[in-house]
C-alpha cells in the first residue's frame, strides 16, 4: 500500500488500485473518462517521483520529462506527491528590471527574481495584478541567463492587463509570477531532426527560447523559423535573428508579411502558407507553433498532413481575452 | 485463453501506428473531412485511437450509445451511409498499408462494422 498525498491530505492507495480509483473512492474531484489510457482526461503529475512508465503511454515526451502521467494507468510504485492539472498556482513575487519598446506595440518586460526560477524555454506563466486580474505570457529567454525571465508584450485592442504592462508599470515595481506551465519546449535528443518553427506577433517569444535553447544544445538538423504579421512594424528582432542564421549555418529565419507593402529581404504571405510551400516535405520534422489560434490550429492539421508525426508538433494558441 | 485481435495485431504501438497513418487519410478526403473541420487535432488523435482499440477488439469502454450521443450532431449535418463506407474504406487501406494479414483485417473492419446503426442513428 502506498501513499497519495494531494495538498495537505493524504489518501492510501490499496493494492490493485490505480491512483484514479483511489481519488474517485476518496471522491476527489478529477476529470476522467475512458480509463483505458487513451483519452487523457485525468493527465496529473508527480512533482517529485518519476511516475511508473506505463502510465505514461502515449503522452509526448515534453510531458513525460515533466513527470505527467495517466492516473488510470498508473499503479504506484512507491508514495507520489500529485498536483491535479487545475489546483491553483503558487505566485511569487519578482521585480521588473526592464520595460522598453520592441516595435510600435509591443514591449519587453524583463523579470527578475531573488532565487533561480526553474522553467524550460518556451513555457508561459501567469502574470497577476493586486486586483486578481491575471494573464499568461510566453517566456522568450532561456533558463541559463541569470534569475531574470523576459516577455513580450503586445498591446492588445482594449486589452486591460497588456494596457497595465504598457503604461504603468516600471522599473523597480514588483509583480507576482505563477510557475511555468506548458509543454510546448525543446528536448535535446534526436539533435539531427529538422525543427519548424513558425509563429505570428509575440508568438517569438516562446519560439525565440526555443531556437536559443536548440543552438545552446548543439542541434545540427535544420532549423527554420517563419515569424509573421501584416506590416514590417510589428515585426521585431529582425536584425538579431539574421546575426543568428548568419551564424549558424543550419537557422534560416524567414520574415513573412501579409500586408500590402513588403520591402525587400521579407516573404509576402501568409507566414503559415510561405512555410508549407517551402518546406512541403515534414516527415519525421519537430514543429512548434505558437500565435494566434487560426493560424495554430489549422498548421497543426497541416504539418500533420504534410508528414509530421503528432507526438512531434507542439504547439501554443494564444488565447486573447479582452476586456 | 487465446489472444485477443488487440494483442495479435501489436497492441498500443499498433494502434498509434494506424491511426496516423488512417487519419491523414481521413483528413485527406474531401467526401468527409468537413466532417473533422473543428475538431481539436490532439483531442481526435484520442478518439481515434479508442476507436481502432474498439476495431481491434481490445479494451474500451464505448457503448453502442456513447457511439449514437457522439454522432448525432454529424447525422444532423448530413453524415449517412456513404461517409461510413468511406471511413470503412480508410481503415481498410491503413491495415493492408501496415501488413496487417488479411484474416486480422476481415476481423477488424466486422467490429468496426457493428457500429454502423450506432454511428449513422439508426
Amino acid at each position: 500500500m502506498f501513499t497519495l498525498t494531494i495538498d495537505e491530505n493524504s489518501y492510501t492507495c490499496q493494492p490493485g488500485e490505480t491512483v484514479l480509483d483511489t481519488l474517485l473512492r476518496e471522491n476527489i474531484n478529477l476529470s476522467y473518462a475512458c480509463k483505458k489510457g487513451t483519452c487523457h482526461s485525468c493527465m496529473v503529475r508527480s512533482p517529485d517521483v518519476m511516475p511508473p512508465q506505463t502510465s505514461q503511454t502515449g503522452l509526448k515526451n515534453t510531458l513525460k520529462t515533466q513527470h505527467y502521467f495517466l492516473a488510470c494507468q498508473c499503479y504506484p510504485e512507491q508514495d507520489m506527491c500529485i498536483k491535479l492539472s487545475d489546483q491553483s498556482d503558487f505566485y511569487r513575487m519578482g521585480t521588473v528590471i526592464d520595460n522598453k519598446l520592441l516595435n510600435r506595440n509591443t514591449i519587453l518586460l524583463v523579470i527578475a527574481f531573488e532565487d533561480a526560477f526553474e522553467f524550460k524555454a518556451g513555457q508561459f506563466i501567469n502574470l497577476q495584478r493586486n486586483d486578481g486580474m491575471t494573464r499568461s505570457y510566453s517566456i522568450a529567454n532561456i533558463p541559463q541567463q541569470s534569475n531574470t525571465l523576459e516577455f513580450h508584450i503586445r498591446r492588445l485592442p482594449d486589452g486591460k492587463f497588456s494596457a497595465w504592462l504598457h503604461d504603468e508599470i516600471s522599473i523597480g515595481d514588483s509583480i507576482a509570477v505563477s510557475e511555468p506551465r506548458g509543454h510546448c519546449f525543446y528536448l535535446p535528443e534526436r539533435r539531427e531532426q529538422g525543427l519548424l518553427l513558425v509563429g505570428t506577433g509575440t508568438g517569438l517569444a516562446p519560439l525565440a527560447g526555443i531556437l536559443t535553447d536548440a543552438l545552446a544544445h548543439g542541434h545540427t538538423g535544420p532549423i527554420h523559423l517563419f515569424h509573421g504579421s501584416r506590416d514590417v512594424e510589428d515585426l521585431y528582432r529582425i536584425d538579431e535573428m539574421r546575426q543568428l542564421a548568419k551564424q549558424h549555418l543550419n537557422f534560416h529565419y524567414i520574415p513573412c508579411l501579409s500586408g500590402k507593402q513588403a520591402p525587400e529581404g521579407f516573404a509576402v504571405g501568409r507566414v503559415n502558407e510561405i512555410a508549407l510551400s517551402r518546406l512541403p516535405d515534414l516527415k519525421s520534422w519537430r514543429v512548434f507553433l505558437c500565435g494566434h489560434p487560426d493560424m495554430v490550429n489549422q498548421m497543426k492539421k497541416q504539418v500533420f498532413l504534410k508528414g509530421a508525426s503528432m507526438a512531434d508538433i507542439y504547439a501554443d494558441a494564444f488565447l486573447i481575452t479582452l476586456h | 485463453m487465446s489472444k485477443t485481435l488487440y494483442e495479435r495485431i501489436g497492441g498500443e504501438p499498433a494502434v498509434s501506428a494506424a491511426v496516423e497513418i488512417f487519419y491523414r487519410k481521413v483528413l485527406s478526403d474531401y467526401r468527409i473531412n468537413r466532417f473533422f473541420d473543428n475538431a481539436d487535432m490532439d483531442k481526435q488523435i484520442a478518439k481515434q485511437k479508442a476507436f481502432f482499440t474498439m476495431a481491434f477488439g481490445g479494451p474500451n469502454s464505448y457503448t453502442g450509445q456513447d457511439m449514437r450521443n457522439a454522432h448525432a450532431g454529424l447525422v444532423k449535418t448530413g453524415l449517412n451511409e456513404e461517409h461510413f463506407n468511406a471511413v470503412m474504406e480508410h481503415l481498410g487501406a491503413t491495415l493492408v498499408e501496415l501488413n496487417v494479414p488479411a484474416n486480422l483485417i476481415a476481423e477488424a473492419a466486422a467490429i468496426a462494422e457493428s457500429t454502423r446503426n450506432d454511428v449513422l442513428g439508426k
